[in-house]
């Protein structure tokens, strides 16, 4: 029995861990931008935690069960209301079929997880339900909901408990102002010694073009590239190369002036220089970034980085025991 | 040609052959992404061929970076001694140049364009030296060009023309990206040929439309039922100009499921095609067009 679609809140889209293995057709992995998030949020409702659930951004949408199920909300906060009653984020509450869930406004963060035991179970394309707009593939016929869809569950267990809740200190959250680590590589060899020193001590904001795909920052002092005769078929900026593959957290500046940073939706090649990448311990965070945060970009080495990722892995294997 | 090798972050290894765009370039990417991928080395997770370079994505909880680096750089020695012979495809492509719907297109957006007096092609044409649009058109629907890269978006294939350099064309991309381009557009930017896979954002030249899916989610298009996307790195492609009449009729087949691209099976060799260009180009067309 379904899930009723009422108000769909701003983009809301059916997500899991993403479909890897195309990006060489330059479909990316996509699946939820907070992954340690969702995967807490399905945990807490008893699923396996790749299972496809909600990832609502700012805004939440409001969703009529037509059967009881378990839910919890993880990531950003948005509190979430059941008939109108507060519950808590983080922890599992049951629904009863009739009831409507709906959400109080965005206190923190950007995305939130909305987990439903048994698992959206929309059509999975290419191996995930994960839904990759741009592509028209996933989700609910390639797109964010709408009102008036209705979203199939898959077989629930026993009724899994409620009240299961994860502790605060197991919560992830950027600090403010975010902190991003960085590898320094790709072509940081374009820009100057000044520009390459000014990217990590200058203070950037998060601009309004901040989806998916990528986050766009502002604020901090133009970069200056390394003169160069242009490589054929480059082309003629100095912010060109000859298109090439974009990793995941990489960051581009074209022209010098905006860094993107490419997230999970990613294109998965272009003709813009990179100066480094966002490590893959920090990649959760950005999800959770709203426009005009304040963020610093740090540099860190491969040693950190993988050090980063340890951790990140050990704060995982602590969520499983907590909710296990 | 030495090949830079660098991170992107702890999950990526980006190799850049050669800076500038060459079909050496692209036939030791290749071939290089091929060693990967019959080494079959452990945590590696992606494997990415772009015209001139290469990605690795991998599981650094697998394997070492520095030991997948050191991997890498040793497939390098034989991937220089690989014969650059493919056996490949040729795909004739329609191309309605000068359609309403990209021109539609690219009149709101002439702002963002180098020359707003003039049309998308009509600047391309100008800045090639080219005396007509319709002797520029030749020029790009002329020769074959090869699919030396696909991404950018689902399935979008960059294409770079098999003519010697002299001859090839180049277009700068628009000043600031358009918001929008129409599915199905023949563009283009710096040396390269694309199809936009699905409608969206871009900053290539747009010159005309092709009435063929290249990439259908829904696998109902019934030469892409049994993957979505149409094109694979190492294609090749032969343009075909077609008039309204014919874009329509072409639209119509496809949506009745009657469309066959015409397709061929080839052999290429890069040593033959250096020796000979427009011999070897000859041999494909008869290849495409016989039987």
């Amino acid at each position: 029995m379904p899930v009723k679609v009422n108000t769909a809140g701003l983009a809301t889209t059916i997500q899991d861990l993403g479909r890897p293995g195309y990006y060489h057709l330059g479909i990316p992995i996509g699946g939820a931008m907070d992954r340690l998030a969702l995967r807490a949020a399905n945990l807490l409702v008893g699923n396996g935690e790749n299972a496809a659930a909600l990832e609502a951004v700012f805004m939440g949408p409001e969703l009529e069960f037509t059967e009881d199920a378990t839910v919890a909300v993880t990531g950003g906060e948005l509190p979430p209301k059941l008939d109108g009653e507060p519950r808590e984020t983080w922890t599992s509450f049951r629904v009863k079929s009739g009831q409507v869930l709906s959400f109080d406004y965005l206190r923190a963060g950007a995305r939130a997880y909305i987990a439903i035991s048994g698992g959206i179970a929309t059509p999975p394309a290419l191996g995930s339900r994960s839904t990759y707009a741009i592509g028209a593939l996933g989700g609910v016929g390639g797109r964010a909901i709408q009102p008036g869809d209705a979203l199939p569950l898959g077989p629930q267990d026993e009724a899994t408990a409620e009240g299961r809740s994860l502790p605060a200190d197991l919560r992830r959250a950027p600090g403010n102002p975010a902190e991003l680590r960085v590898l320094p590589g790709l072509y940081w060899h374009r820009i100057t010694e000044a520009s390459g020193r000014n990217f990590f001590t200058d203070s950037w904001k998060v601009a309004p073009e901040a989806d998916r795909m990528g986050y766009r920052f502002q604020g901090g002092r133009a970069l200056e590239f390394v003169d160069r005769e242009p490589p054929f078929g480059a082309g003629s900026d100095p912010s060109n190369i000859t298109d090439a593959c974009y990793p995941y957290g990489s960051i581009q500046v074209p022209s010098g002036a905006e860094p993107i940073v490419l997230h999970r939706d990613a294109v998965s090649g272009g003709g813009y220089f990179m100066l480094g990448t966002v490590i893959s311990a920090d990649m959760d965070f950005i999800g959770q970034l709203q426009p005009h945060t304040e963020t610093k970009f740090v540099k860190v080495n491969m040693h950190t980085a993988l050090a980063a990722r340890r951790s990140r892995a050990q704060t995982l294997d602590q969520i499983r025991a907590a909710l296990s | 040609m030495t090949s830079r090798y660098t991170f992107g972050g702890d999950e990526h290894i980006f190799v850049e052959v050669d800076e500038a765009m060459s079909l050496e370039a692209f036939f030791k990417s290749l071939s290089m992404t091929n060693a990967v991928r019959e080494s079959a080395i452990k945590g590696v997770t992606e494997i990415c061929p772009a015209n001139a370079s290469f990605q690795i994505k991998f599981d650094p909880d697998a394997i070492h970076p520095d030991d997948l680096m050191t991997e890498l750089k040793r497939l390098e020695e034989g991937a220089d001694q690989a014969e650059a012979v493919l056996n490949t495809r040729i795909i004739e492509i329609p191309v309605y140049y000068q359609d309403p719907w990209t021109h539609e297109t690219l009149m709101r957006f002439r702002e963002r364009h180098q020359d707003p007096d003039a049309s998308d092609i009509e600047f391309a044409a100008r800045i090639n030296d080219f005396n007509t649009v319709e002797d520029f058109i030749a020029a790009h629907a002329g020769a074959p060009w090869f699919v030396s890269m696909v991404g950018f978006v689902s399935g979008l294939p960059f294409l770079y023309q098999m003519v010697d350099r002299p001859r090839q064309i180049q277009v700068p991309k628009y000043l600031r990206p358009r918001t929008d381009t129409p599915k199905l557009t023949v563009g283009y930017g710096g040396c390269f040929s694309c199809i936009y896979s699905v409608r969206g954002a871009g900053g290539y030249q747009m010159f005309g439309i092709t009435p063929m899916p290249i990439y259908d989610p829904n696998q109902e298009v019934n030469y892409l039922k049994d993957f979505m996307v149409l094109f694979k790195p190492g294609d090749i492609v032969k343009w075909k100009p077609i008039d309204r009449e014919a874009y329509d009729q072409a639209v119509a087949d496809v949506e009745a499921g009657k469309f066959m691209p015409r397709m061929r099976d080839v052999v290429f060799s890069l040593d033959d095609f250096n020796k000979d260009i427009d011999g070897t180009n000859a041999k494909l067309e008869e290849a495409l067009y016989a039987g």
